[in-house]
């Protein structure tokens, strides 16, 4: 086979390849959509399941994903964004740092499951948090913590030097410097950050497993302290642990949870692409 | 004005030493919260130890390591977590001899060969496929893929490791993508150049000059992309069959152990054997994360060495 040949083939299995991992996500996609947009009435999304979780909606599940995710990014964002600033303002190439870095590449590689596990021994048992909102808000906190980290860095590291060095020769301190001229300027980033930490949390079914996740309420939760229903765990129940559950239900139930991650995950990539190209420095 | 006014009003020194205070406890206490991760990480390590050693006060660990049964609710209870592990190894070999072929292959595409539409394309597939969740590819597994299987290979049923691993490959592609593509991305243009000036193909190119010198970044991703695998729970908790069996053949069901941590928690009396068993399979797993990463950090360093 001649070279050019022999490209031609490469290239067309590469093109393959490409079509092969583009296909599937298209499929799911058109599936989600014209199996579950059926079922998406003010009624599904408003109202409780019905019928030991076989008919109505999933309005519960929707309120304690929310607050979950509200709860675990209002966590993960401050702590994260205070890590990012230690390494890129204060660390220098320091035995801490490497460390720090390393756990937190780490900490990005603990399966979800075992966040679950350490959920249940620190929060619910230990400290006694009971299976609640509390548990698995923080047990999700921990888990997006490295992707707000990583995110963080990046949009601090984005800001140009000549900034600090401005402000700083102008006689402001560092922590002045830091406040109002690098984090403002890392700001849409940072956002950025945390809407795919909310995209991440909100998707996650192994960690609120044996940390807050009910299988039904009747009642919407009154405190940190309640148990609650979750959008990916009742995919999940009602997927699997409720034979004869409505197909409306199954795809409804999906095709509510991709939008919400996937909307999330969308503006955050549509954010940071326009982010990029705005920065004239 | 006025704040010029608030300085001359009160004493310069106090006003130096307040604000030099600030900024020590500023810098202090973000220096605490910078270590942060070292803390969560340590706690992880900590509670898996504290739930999970206990067991081995009745259990021999090589009892439990080695152990080819896993009845932890006979009488009595027999805990060995071979046949998880044998599911775990299964179901990762076999999704990843499909997705790292997929991945790289993906990569080499976008870095060197797509068109630019192609290119945003195919960049945003990779970033959507990373943000659907699990759960939800289980789901799709369980209904879709699971039918096809089972027809396919004329099966008893479709929930095998197979049809796990399919889920688990498509999974990992985001991941071993975007880091092969950084790696192929790193290398050199004149390495390019050099390779097309003395008459190469482009292929050549590729496949005799950017993949050797991207190799470590693309050992890195495939590992980053098996340690993705390994610590998925939600798709072969739905779509692997759920039988703590050594397999004979790949079409079978099997449980790995994220999957036996996820269902079996649920029925455990906290800190019964049960409870510890689970733990203690968990403290397994995150040893494995821990070495995965290891090893892609590994990897990723000799690329910086040998570049």
């Amino acid at each position: 086979m001649s070279a050019k040949s022999s490209e031609r083939a490469a290239f067309l299995a590469l093109r393959i390849c490409g079509c092969a991992v583009a296909a599937p996500i298209l499929l799911i996609l058109g599936l989600l959509i014209v199996k579950g947009a059926p079922a998406l009435s003010a009624e599904f999304l408003l109202s409780a399941p019905r019928m030991g979780l076989k008919e109505g909606g999933i309005f519960p599940a929707i309120v304690g994903t929310v607050i979950l995710v509200a709860l675990a990014i209002s966590v993960a964002l401050p702590l994260g964004v205070a890590c990012a600033v230690y390494l890129n303002e204060y660390a220098g190439d320091s035995r801490l740092t490497r460390l720090i870095r390393l756990s937190i590449v780490n900490l990005a590689g603990v399966p979800s499951v075992v966040f679950g596990l350490f959920g249940l021994g620190l929060f619910v048992l230990f400290l006694k948090f009971g299976v609640s909102i509390l548990s698995g808000s923080l047990t999700l906190a921990f888990l997006i913590l490295p992707v707000v980290i990583t995110a963080s860095e990046e949009a601090l590291s984005s800001v140009p030097k000549s900034f600090s060095e401005a402000s700083l020769a102008l006689g402001a301190t560092k922590m002045q410097t830091i406040l109002r001229v690098v984090l403002p300027n890392a700001l849409p980033g940072m956002l950025t950050g945390a809407i795919l930490g909310v995209s991440r949390a909100a998707g996650e079914t192994a960690p609120i497993l044996f940390t807050v996740a009910a299988f039904y309420l009747p009642r919407l939760p009154s405190s940190i302290f309640d148990q609650a229903m979750a959008l990916p765990y009742h995919l999940y129940i009602v997927s699997t642990q409720v034979p004869g559950a409505s197909e409306t239900v199954k795809y409804g139930t999906a095709l509510v949870l991709v939008s919400l991650a996937f909307g999330l995950n969308l503006v955050a990539i549509i954010a940071r692409n326009r982010i990029r190209k705005q920065r004239k420095w | 004005m006025e704040r010029n006014a608030a300085i001359v009003k009160k004493p310069v020194g106090v006003k130096r030493k307040t604000a030099r205070y600030k900024e020590f406890a500023w810098e202090k206490s973000i220096a605490v919260l910078g270590s942060i991760s070292i803390v969560i990480l340590a706690l992880i390590f900590l509670f898996l130890v504290k739930d999970g050693i206990p067991l081995f006060r009745h259990v021999g660990v090589a009892e439990f390591l080695f152990g080819d049964t896993w009845r932890p609710i006979s009488e009595p209870p027999v805990f060995g977590i071979l046949p998880l592990i044998a599911g775990s190894i299964v179901v990762t070999l076999a999704a990843a001899a499909m997705s790292v072929p997929m991945g790289v292959g993906c990569a080499i595409y976008i870095a060197e060969i797509a068109d630019p539409r192609a290119k945003e394309f195919l960049k945003v597939v990779v970033e959507l496929i990373a943000g659907i969740p699990s759960v939800v590819l289980g789901f799709i597994g369980v209904l879709t893929l699971a039918p096809f299987v089972q027809e396919i290979f004329d099966l008893p049923t479709g929930l095998t490791a197979f049809t796990g691993a399919v889920v688990l490959a498509f999974m990992a592609v985001p991941t071993i993508a975007t880091i092969s593509e950084d790696a192929i991305y790193s290398v050199p243009r004149e390495y390019r150049e050099a390779s097309l000036a003395m008459g190469a193909t482009r292929w050549q190119t590729i496949y005799k000059v950017i993949i050797p010198a991207s190799s470590s970044g693309i050992l890195a991703a495939s590992l980053l992309g098996v340690g993705r695998v390994i610590g998925e729970t939600m798709v072969v908790m739905m779509v692997c069959g759920n039988a703590p069996v050594i397999p004979n053949t790949i079409f079978q069901p099997v449980r790995t152990m994220t999957a036996t941590i996820a269902a079996e928690m649920g029925e455990t009396v906290h800190g019964g054997d049960h409870y510890m068993a689970l733990f203690a399979v968990g403290l397994a797993l995150f040893a494995i994360s821990f070495a995965i990463n290891a090893a892609a950090s590994g990897a990723a360093r000799r690329r910086g060495a040998g570049a």
